[in-house]
């Protein structure tokens, strides 16, 4: 097949953008289920082809296609070119977006079946889909900018998908303005860039990073800069608030935006740009301090929630963490493959998670319990996205897993490696809370929209979570023995590509797996057997507790400290001084003193015309007097 | 002492002086027309003179007088029917009460 049909995979879901926006959606009853197929259809054609370019990929020398690009903007002596690279990493990339996104679409027919918003949901997840592959294939920095923001609107239009309600218009606006503040980071870095160099282009950007034409403090920067983007998008600390309130959206859209969407793009971006960073010792370690700080943070937080989808969402921030943290000590592939293996098993638990919210009408874990009965195959499929994101033998997560461990013990500061094994700790026991909480025990009533027993969702939703749970178990055996790091390591520097691993010959994977097995065991010891008391613990560790409840106040203080009193308090209202007294003294003072000054001269016209006469007499006089004295 | 050029000039200087000052300073606008008159036939002298006494063989001064005594008489018509005119409205010729163009 000819190269340029990759940019069909692109062009597919752009394609069922327009169709249901403004075809299907003016035209048809928002009961039809037509939007959905049109949408399916187009993403199963762009998971076709995403996985022929794979096979592709997999099959070319150096792992690299070169796809004909269309020049798109001249500007005085830079060309801007429209083109798309084709590597392992976009291939990777694209197979886990489009197989994500197809199942998240084929759940929502299930799941916003009769809202009245059905066709716009499609029609933005369309679009949502759309960025992403654009930003994963895009060959230039300012294309990639322009799908992240892409990216970034239909985020906000998702998030606040039921914009009737406060909370969710809240949610989107958050999610918005506070990515932004990475965002800038990233454009600013953008044009650092090009300043130095002249080119958007990311080919010719890594050939001057590892040829060392782009070194020093410029690249220090650019790299931070283009990091602080991806700490947006991908909600590391200190810019992950947004994403815990993100769950005002619909789960499907949670499940997208946790995923293979939004917050993957962050990782993907660092991993994209990654010769930057290698060829900067202060960057690199910048991402696994902040990757690896994350992980914990958003794991401690984690632990104390009781709604299942915020439990979920800090875990995404956690393992975000480790993908940051992966890609800080070991490279391309550590990070991209933990982040492939947690699209299956994050939106696996994501559409679990719906469908238990769908049985119950409540995402509060204290009121359910015992659904394990009602519900046996969300349970099953959820139970293997734990086990799988806790990190048990032989499930994906573990492999990925292991391999950040291990190369954060060699690699970065090395209290990172046991901030990361704590965190192996903490992942195990909320999941397991959760599980206990949500399917074990007796059921506990749901929330206020639950009518008589929970039952098993429909098959349209089931079906995607089956296949997401098999691809969660299989998945991490691509690199049992080391064939994904072999595909990813090819053009990269091979210092920072480290070798291959194979787990079970060293000690490591058995201490994680230990660590893991006792997180399970407390969450069972305390939410299954009862052994121990929640409350108790909680209020022994009150401090603690209400640290973590509390979110570390981040929410508090940026609201608080940062927008009431710094922003709004001390530099709006400066600025609105200086408005005040500056721009409008100065427009106002113009204007009051063309006023005084006619006031005053106005005096002079009495309308008298032998006035006017007396004062042409004294002129001409004058004028005579002049012409006779000096003239 | 025989009557010169200079003598003609102060002549028309103090008419036109004389004029100036009902112009500026009368209240009856027939008054100020009637000033205005003065002050053009003011200039009509001094026309003459310099004509008279300066180029005799050219009637430049002459020509240029009689004009002036054309547009005197066509704004002297036009005068009083504005005078007219505004007394027909206000009831009255008193300049200082004239005053609408004015803050």
């Amino acid at each position: 097949m000819p190269s340029q049909l990759i940019w069909l995979i692109f062009l597919l879901p752009v394609s069922s953008f327009v169709i249901v926006s403004f075809f299907i959606r003016p035209f048809v009853k928002p009961e039809s289920r037509v939007a959905g197929y049109i949408t399916i259809t187009a993403i199963s054609g762009s998971l076709a082809l995403s996985l022929w370019a794979l096979a592709a990929v997999m099959a070319a020398p150096h792992h690299q296609i070169v796809v004909p690009d269309i020049s798109w903007l001249v500007v005085g002596d830079v060309t801007i070119h429209l083109g798309l690279i084709m590597d392992s990493l976009t291939a990777v990339m694209l197979v886990v977006v489009t197989i994500v996104s197809l199942m998240v679409q084929i759940y929502s027919q299930g799941y916003m079946h009769g809202d009245p918003g059905y066709h716009r949901y499609y029609a933005w997840m369309s679009l949502f889909t759309a960025s992403m592959l654009g930003v994963v294939m895009a060959d230039s920095l300012l294309l990639v900018f322009v799908f992240w923001e892409g990216v970034g609107l239909c985020s906000y239009l998702l998030i606040g998908f039921w914009f009737h309600k406060p909370s969710a218009a809240n949610a989107a606006k958050k999610a918005f303005i506070v990515t932004r503040f990475g965002d800038f980071g990233f454009l600013a870095a953008i044009l650092l860039l090009f300043a130095h160099t002249r080119t958007f282009d990311i080919a010719e950007l890594h050939g001057l990073a590892i040829a060392g034409a782009l070194a020093g403090t410029t690249l220090t920067w650019a790299a931070i800069g283009i990091f602080s983007g991806a700490v947006g998008k991908s909600a590391q600390f200190p810019l992950h608030v947004w994403l815990p309130d993100a769950m005002e959206g619909p789960t499907p859209v949670s499940a997208l935006i946790h995923a293979a969407t939004m917050v993957a793009a962050g990782v993907f971006l660092v991993a994209r740009t990654f010769p930057l960073f290698a060829h900067s010792v202060e960057a690199l370690t910048t991402v696994a301090i902040i990757g690896g700080v994350t992980a914990i943070f958003a794991a401690s937080m984690g632990l104390v929630m009781t709604d299942i989808k915020r439990v979920l969402a800090y875990s995404t921030i956690s393992q975000l963490g480790y993908m940051m943290l992966g890609l800080g000590v070991g490279g391309v592939a550590i990070g991209i493959f933990h982040l492939f293996n947690h699209a299956f098993f994050k939106a696996l638990l994501f559409l679990g998670a719906g469908s238990v919210n769908h049985a119950t009408g409540t995402f509060d874990m204290r009121e359910m319990g015992g659904l394990r009965k009602f519900m046996p195959w969300t349970y099953a499929t959820f139970l293997i996205g734990a086990l799988s994101i806790a990190g048990i033998w032989p499930l994906s997560g573990f492999w990925s897993k292991d391999e950040i461990l291990l190369h954060s013990q060699t690699g970065g500061p090395s209290i990172l490696f046991y901030l990361a094994m704590i965190t192996v700790f903490m992942t195990a026991f909320y999941m397991f809370r959760v599980i206990f909480m949500t399917f074990g025990g007796e059921y506990r009533g749901g929330g206020s929209g639950a009518h008589g027993h929970p039952h098993e969702s429909s098959s349209v939703m089931v079906t995607p979570m089956v296949v997401l749970a098999v691809l969660a178990v299989v998945s991490g055996f691509w690199n049992v023995t080391g064939q994904f790091g072999a595909f990813m390591g090819h053009g990269e520097t091979h210092s920072f590509v480290h070798g291959l691993f194979h787990p079970f010959t060293q000690t490591l994977p058995w201490i994680s797996l230990i660590l893991a097995g006792l997180g399970i065991l407390l969450a069972y010891a305390i939410y299954s057997k009862k052994w121990l008391s929640a409350e108790r613990i909680g209020s022994m560790f009150k401090p603690l507790y209400t640290l973590f409840i509390r979110k570390y106040w981040m929410d508090e203080l940026y609201e608080g400290v940062l927008v009431k009193n710094a922003l709004i308090g001390g530099f709006f209202a400066g600025l609105q001084q200086v408005d005040t007294y500056g721009v409008d003294g100065a427009v106002n003072g113009v204007a009051n003193g063309a006023i005084a000054g006619g006031r005053a001269i106005r005096r002079a016209q009495t309308g008298q015309l032998q006035f006017y006469g007396l004062f042409i007499g004294i002129g001409i006089l004058a004028i005579i007097l002049c012409v006779y004295f000096f003239g | 002492m025989s009557i010169g050029l200079e003598h003609y000039l102060i002549l028309s200087a103090i008419l036109f002086s004389i004029g100036l000052y009902g112009a500026l300073a009368k209240r009856n606008a027939i008054v100020i027309l009637m000033s205005i008159e003065i002050m053009l036939n003011a200039v009509n002298i001094a026309m003459v003179a310099f004509s008279r006494y300066i180029v005799p063989l050219m009637l430049t001064g002459q020509v240029f007088a009689i004009f002036i005594m054309v547009v005197a008489a066509a704004e002297a018509a036009v005068g009083l029917a504005i005078i007219i005119a505004i007394y027909r409205s206000r009831e009255t010729i008193d300049t200082t009460k004239i005053d609408l163009m004015k803050w």
